[in-house]
């Protein structure tokens, strides 16, 4: 009977299936793959705008949206009815065919990257060997989109943002893929399938997650980190820095194109979170060998709704940093670290299994942590700013 | 140690969030049509106009003397003066408006006609639930529902409210003082003019 519910999506396409004529099997096919997950993420993104408001009214001591609906519920329905009622306002002097095209390309490329994530057991859209080449390679569409936005707005704000956010995508991308880089060579396979099910195995009851090794913690607090500046999400959202740029590349859009922005950017942070769960928390695969019989997708969706309060959380921490501070991070602290973190999982590799590689390892990145932020604070590139003020 | 302030951080705002839901007086938000806080006194946003006793057509302090209308800056108050007269707050014959419009979704409620009105007819009002779904008629408010009476005057700035009486009261008393006298110079005048004994009489009058 779990089988049955872990797989019902799977079954109910084949059964589906069943009544297609052979020839047009294959688009049939594809469409009730693809239609789900582009059902599914939008209803995730509706629920997540309306619990990141929520939570970070209440860890700023305020009761966040509480009128539509009960609790404030059906705040996104009201928020969607009034982006699409809303003039949409372009610039005079704006390209306008690039202007048009931006949103539609990010969506779009958002969209894509979910071709290769595991959702669930057997549920994948596409089980592609490179997949997670594939995520990355599609992933970098999102800084075209961003960079036509701002080029095309004809905006000195816009503009600005976009140059933020080239550098910063650019520059954070680096330790991103380094991050996953250590996932492959301990899978062996670029394919995210393989990698998950190569998780998916307990020893007694506990899972084998990549991140419980030492380099997997270390590959996995990377990515996160570089997911947070890839998705533009605070402390890492000069790009947007309300209070310096305004909205940054985005600035000249209003109603559903700016709609369409906001729902490309959390589309792009949820599948950057499906990725770090799919390379480092075991994708679909239960925390306890005891907890198999619920179903894969719900495993999955409880992860990803996770590591999404995880991001609120911080958003609701953290305060921006500045764009020095930010490129120093990325090249000089996260870059080396990672580089250390695949030599460490090399290291693992080589080494038999045991207690003594677990300690070399360990040793091996948290002393090149430490090193590399002392080594940071005496070049001055993490400094405490102090400020003169005229007397 | 490296990330200590973030964890710090963190561990702040967990504490805010479950705070919030378990400690109501961290939660500084009044739901505002629910819950209301008192105004304060000197609160104010749009003017309006006072009238005496309870007919608000005769009561009108405004002389219409368009003071207001040149002084306010962004020329948002509409006056037509009357024809005829009647009598003002102290009881001298005054012209009144016909007509008397103040456009409040110009208006800035900087009080520059209430300072510049001698005849303290025209003051602030704390009304501020003014939203309509028409917005040029329903935000240009007539002569009719600018009027308020004194009561209602007093009732949002007491003090105020009080210190402006007291004038017109000062202030009539001495138009009655100098009514009375003029009439008693008139008698005497007459007096004069007439036998000593019947002199008596008026004033007895
Ligand atoms: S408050 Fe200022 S802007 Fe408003 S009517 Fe009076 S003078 Fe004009
Ligand atoms: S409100 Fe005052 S200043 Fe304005 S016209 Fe009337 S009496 Fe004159």
């Amino acid at each position: 009977m779990p089988e049955i519910i872990d797989q019902i999506f799977v079954l109910s396409k084949h059964w589906l299936l069943g009544y297609v004529p052979a020839g047009l099997q294959p688009v049939f096919s594809a469409l009730l793959s693809v239609v789900p997950v582009l059902i599914a993420f939008p209803l995730l993104f509706a629920i997540t705008t309306v619990l990141e408001r929520k939570g970070l009214g209440r860890m700023q001591n305020r009761y966040g949206p509480n009128r539509t609906g009960p609790f404030g519920i059906l705040q996104p329905m009201a928020d969607g009815i009034k982006s699409l009622t809303k003039e949409d306002i372009i610039p005079r002097t704006a390209d306008h065919l690039v202007h048009l095209l931006a949103p539609l390309l990010l969506v779009t490329a958002s969209f894509l990257v979910y071709a290769v994530l595991p959702i669930g057991r057997n549920m994948v859209i596409a089980n592609l060997n490179a997949g997670v080449l594939f995520f990355f390679a599609v992933g970098s569409m999102v800084e075209l989109a961003v960079f036509m936005a701002g080029w095309s707005s004809r905006s000195k704000y816009s503009l600005l943002g976009a140059m933020r956010a080239i550098a910063q995508m650019i520059s954070y991308e680096m330790p991103l893929v380094l991050a996953s880089v250590v996932v492959i060579m301990a899978a062996g396979s670029l394919s995210t399938v393989a990698i998950v099910n190569m998780q998916a195995s307990y020893t007694g009851i506990w899972p084998h997650w990549y991140v419980f090794t030492p380099w997997g913690l270390t590959g996995f607090v990377i990515f996160l980190i570089a997911a947070t500046a890839e998705s533009n999400r605070c402390p890492f959202d000069l790009p947007e820095g309300e209070s310096e740029i305004i909205a940054g590349y985005y600035i000249e859009y209003s109603g559903f194109k700016f709609a369409l922005f906001f729902l490309g950017e959390y589309l792009g942070m949820f599948a950057t979170s499906a990725m770090a769960i799919t390379l480092f928390l075991g994708g679909w695969a239960a925390p306890f060998s005891f907890l198999t019989w619920i179903p894969s997708y719900v495993w999955f969706f409880t992860k990803l709704l996770t590591l999404i309060l995880v991001f609120i959380w911080i958003r609701g921490t953290l305060p921006r940093l500045r764009m020095d501070q930010l490129m120093n991070f990325a090249w000089k602290f996260m870059l080396p670290l990672s580089l250390i973190n695949i030599f460490g999982a090399g290291v693992w590799h080589y080494m038999p299994a045991g207690l003594l590689r677990w300690l070399v390892v360990t040793l091996l990145v948290v002393v090149s942590c430490i090193s590399l932020s002392r080594g940071l604070r005496r070049g001055k590139w993490f400094h405490v700013r102090t400020y003169r003020f005229a007397a | 140690m490296i990330g200590e302030g973030i964890l710090k951080g963190l561990a702040e705002t967990a504490r805010n969030f479950f705070g919030s839901y378990v400690n109501k007086d961290r939660l500084t938000t009044v739901q505002f049509p629910e819950e209301r806080l008192p105004q304060i006194e000197a609160t104010r946003d749009f003017p309006f106009l006072v009238y005496d006793g309870t007919d608000w057509q005769q009561g009108l302090r405004c002389v219409s003397c368009q003071i207001c209308e040149k002084e306010c800056p962004p020329k948002c108050i509409y006056i037509e003066k009357s024809k005829d007269k009647k009598p003002d707050a102290t009881g001298k014959p005054q012209s009144y408006p016909t007509t008397f419009n103040i456009d409040i979704s110009v208006c800035m409620s900087c009080q520059i006609c209430v300072e510049v009105c001698p005849f303290d007819a025209i003051k602030m009002d704390v009304a501020f639930e003014l939203s309509t779904d028409d917005r040029f008629g329903g935000l240009l408010l007539n002569r009719e529902q600018l009027a308020k009476s004194n009561e209602y005057y007093n009732k949002i700035h007491p003090t105020e409210a009080a210190a402006v009486d007291a004038a017109f009261a000062e202030e009539r008393a001495k138009a009655e003082a100098k009514a009375r006298q003029a009439a008693e110079a008139k008698a005497a005048a007459a007096a004069q003019t007439l036998t000593p004994g019947a002199g008596e009489t008026t004033r007895v009058q």
